[in-house]
């Protein structure tokens, strides 16, 4: 029988020729990354436990970006132990304070390639399925054991089919494509199962709109999210051709089949505390908002400043709205840079953070008081996320979030002319 | 009864610590104490949703929840925090995976049972047979059960966690390809 993109990669990394929905199996990781919120609890683990050597060291990447750069001196010191950590597990690739965010520099730094099964210490691992990779979080505790054995055992998920037709209207990103699933379904939808993207509407899909997506599919509880590996993927990566799994078999067999049509999607927001309290943003319009911030693995990307710069080009924020931008990775710092787009943004009177998670979540660099409103571009407004329990947390695309900024209160973007409209 | 490491009790005894659907691991693990010690830390489990928790949780104590419990980042913190408070053992409606994964990774006994939130009340007495998976309400005498765990699950639990089991093991720990 065909396999899903899912059991093909499972069953190519654990040595099987077939495996299917429901089985465990124990597998070969290709690749592994930890963040600085847990890589030096991950030294100590492995200390105690008595693994002097990694199992394959360059196939490890540590990224410090959660604290970046350090906002104490006790983070300074975990930073630190990360550093020692580094050298005595000989570590081949390490990503200091300003590099940028752990997903974007796996994705840019070529270190997950189609077909791959990898782990990481964090949740939006799932990010990396926008190159038809299996990447899914795991903990501390399961990191130490695959660095020391080089395998993991997983439960081969089943799939749910997701069939993308159409193309976006003017002032509608593809953050609302994963905001409108997440409303539609819920954010237990894809619990312990795989989500594969599919149908006409892909190939024109960009890969920073397939990161976006995929980066979301874990607040609707998924394991992997797929995007077929295509011409898009391959010009990304500049690549012509692959060796092991990239696209799902033509008879694979799918738990459920979601359907959805571009065209019928409008500005949406995520309401205070869940992702999926998902309303359409003409709807809320005119709550006042006190930050609105630009950033994360979601959103931080070259394209999503450049939106941002759209709308925010020639204008100031409102002045009693304070407007934070944290690009997603040095690369990215640099190339808006270098195209005008910082400059834009500063003048609009946004403040431009270092390359990292900036205060996504809720560690530093812009945390709300009480009573507080911030709408962003991330990927989570549970309650407390961003500092004071009591603050409010609205997510939505770079458009909404920009005119949001603009207007100092939840606005849909095609209410602000902008010189050309694209997302 | 307390979850000594390595000994994974067979029937886990105590009051039931009642909560709604998507428990994320940002209420379980608050992002501001995220570098603070398991000391401090442990303290201010679940305070938003319900401040006494934390304060009067007594060992062998039992979680019960709704949907998608533990949903979020894959912080392992989440877990360890409930574990440090001494409770038993979650049991929720449904887990989210990564928090249902790291429970186990670190020897929380966590078990999935449809209609469990129904079925208890805040304070009610309740057992919990992890292995079995059956859950029974010591007040009312209802009893439900739970999903089983398959038995590399149990194992794991048994050891008091993963790498307590990879040590037990004494595999090859290092340099094995
Ligand atoms: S940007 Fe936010 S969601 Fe992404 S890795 Fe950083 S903290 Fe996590």
């Amino acid at each position: 029988m065909g396999m899903t993109l899912a059991e093909k990669i499972l069953a190519r990394a654990a040595e099987r020729r077939e495996v299917s929905a429901g089985e465990f199996v124990t597998a070969r990781v290709d690749f592994c990354m930890i963040h600085d919120i847990f890589a030096a609890t991950l030294f100590d683990l492995l200390e105690s436990t008595g693994i002097d050597r990694l199992w394959d060291p360059g196939r490890v990447a540590v990224v410090i970006d959660h604290f970046s750069p350090a906002p104490s001196a006790a983070v300074a010191d975990i930073h630190r132990r990360i550093r020692e950590g580094i050298r005595r597990f000989s570590i081949a690739h390490f990503y200091d304070v300003g590099s940028g965010i752990c997903h974007q520099l796996m994705v840019e730094k070529g270190h997950v390639q189609p077909g791959m099964l990898v782990v990481a210490t964090d949740s939006h691992t799932t990010t990396y399925g926008a190159l038809a990779v299996a990447g899914t979080g795991i903990g501390t505790s399961e990191m130490a054991y695959v660095l020391a054995t080089g395998t993991l055992w997983f439960q081969v998920p089943q799939t749910i089919r997701c069939e993308v037709s159409g193309s976006l209207s003017d002032g509608v990103c593809w953050k609302d494509v994963v905001l409108s699933l997440l409303g539609r379904l819920g954010s237990d939808f894809a619990q312990y199962r795989a989500l594969e993207f599919t149908g006409p509407a892909i190939p024109s899909l960009d890969m920073s709109g397939r990161l976006t997506i995929a980066n979301m599919a874990v607040e609707m509880g998924a394991k992997f999210c797929f995007f077929p590996a295509d011409e898009v993927t391959a010009r990304y990566l500049r690549r012509t051709r692959w060796d092991g799994p990239i696209a799902p078999d033509v008879d694979a067999s799918y738990a459920e089949v979601v359907v959805l049509e571009l065209e019928r999607l409008e500005p949406l927001v995520a309401l205070p505390h869940r992702v999926d309290n998902v309303r359409p943003v003409r709807e809320v319009e005119g709550i006042p908002i006190d930050q609105a911030f630009i950033g994360s693995c979601t959103n931080g990307r070259l394209e999503d400043l450049e939106v941002a710069a759209r709308y925010l080009s020639g204008r100031r924020v409102h002045p009693e709205t304070r407007l934070l931008v944290a690009p997603a990775s040095r690369a990215i710092y640099e190339e808006s840079l270098r195209r005008g787009i910082l400059q834009i943004l500063a003048e609009a009177g946004a403040t431009i953070l270092s390359p990292g998670c900036g205060p996504c979540f809720g560690g530093h660099l812009g945390l709300l008081g009480e009573g507080e409103r911030c709408i962003g571009t991330h990927n989570r407004n549970f309650q407390g996320r961003m500092g004071s329990p009591r603050a409010e947390i609205y997510l939505a695309s770079p458009a909404t979030v920009a005119s949001s900024a603009l207007y100092g209160r939840i606005t849909d973007p095609r209410r602000v002319g902008v010189a050309y409209a694209r997302s | 009864m307390h979850a000594v490491e390595g000994t994974l009790p067979r029937i886990v005894q105590g009051r039931v610590w009642k909560f709604g659907d998507d428990i994320s691991t940002d209420l379980l693990a608050p992002g501001a104490y995220a570098v603070a010690p398991l000391e401090e830390r442990k303290r201010h489990v679940l305070e938003s949703v319900n401040p006494r928790f934390p304060e009067e949780v007594r060992p062998g104590d039992i979680v019960v929840a709704g949907r998608n419990f533990g949903c979020g980042s894959s912080r392992e913190t989440a877990p360890e925090g409930l574990k440090a408070l001494g409770v038993g053992c979650v049991v929720a409606e449904s887990f989210s995976r990564l928090f249902f994964r790291n429970a186990i990774a670190i020897g929380l006994p966590v078990l999935p049972c449809p209609g469990v939130v129904e079925a208890f009340e805040e304070g009610d007495p309740a057992e919990v047979e992890i292995a079995g998976a059956l859950v029974r309400n010591l007040r009312t005498g209802q009893a439900l059960w739970g999903r089983k765990l398959p038995p590399a699950m149990l194992e794991v639990l048994a050891a008091g966690g993963i790498l307590p089991l990879l040590k037990a093991r004494g595999q090859q720990l290092s340099g094995t390809t």
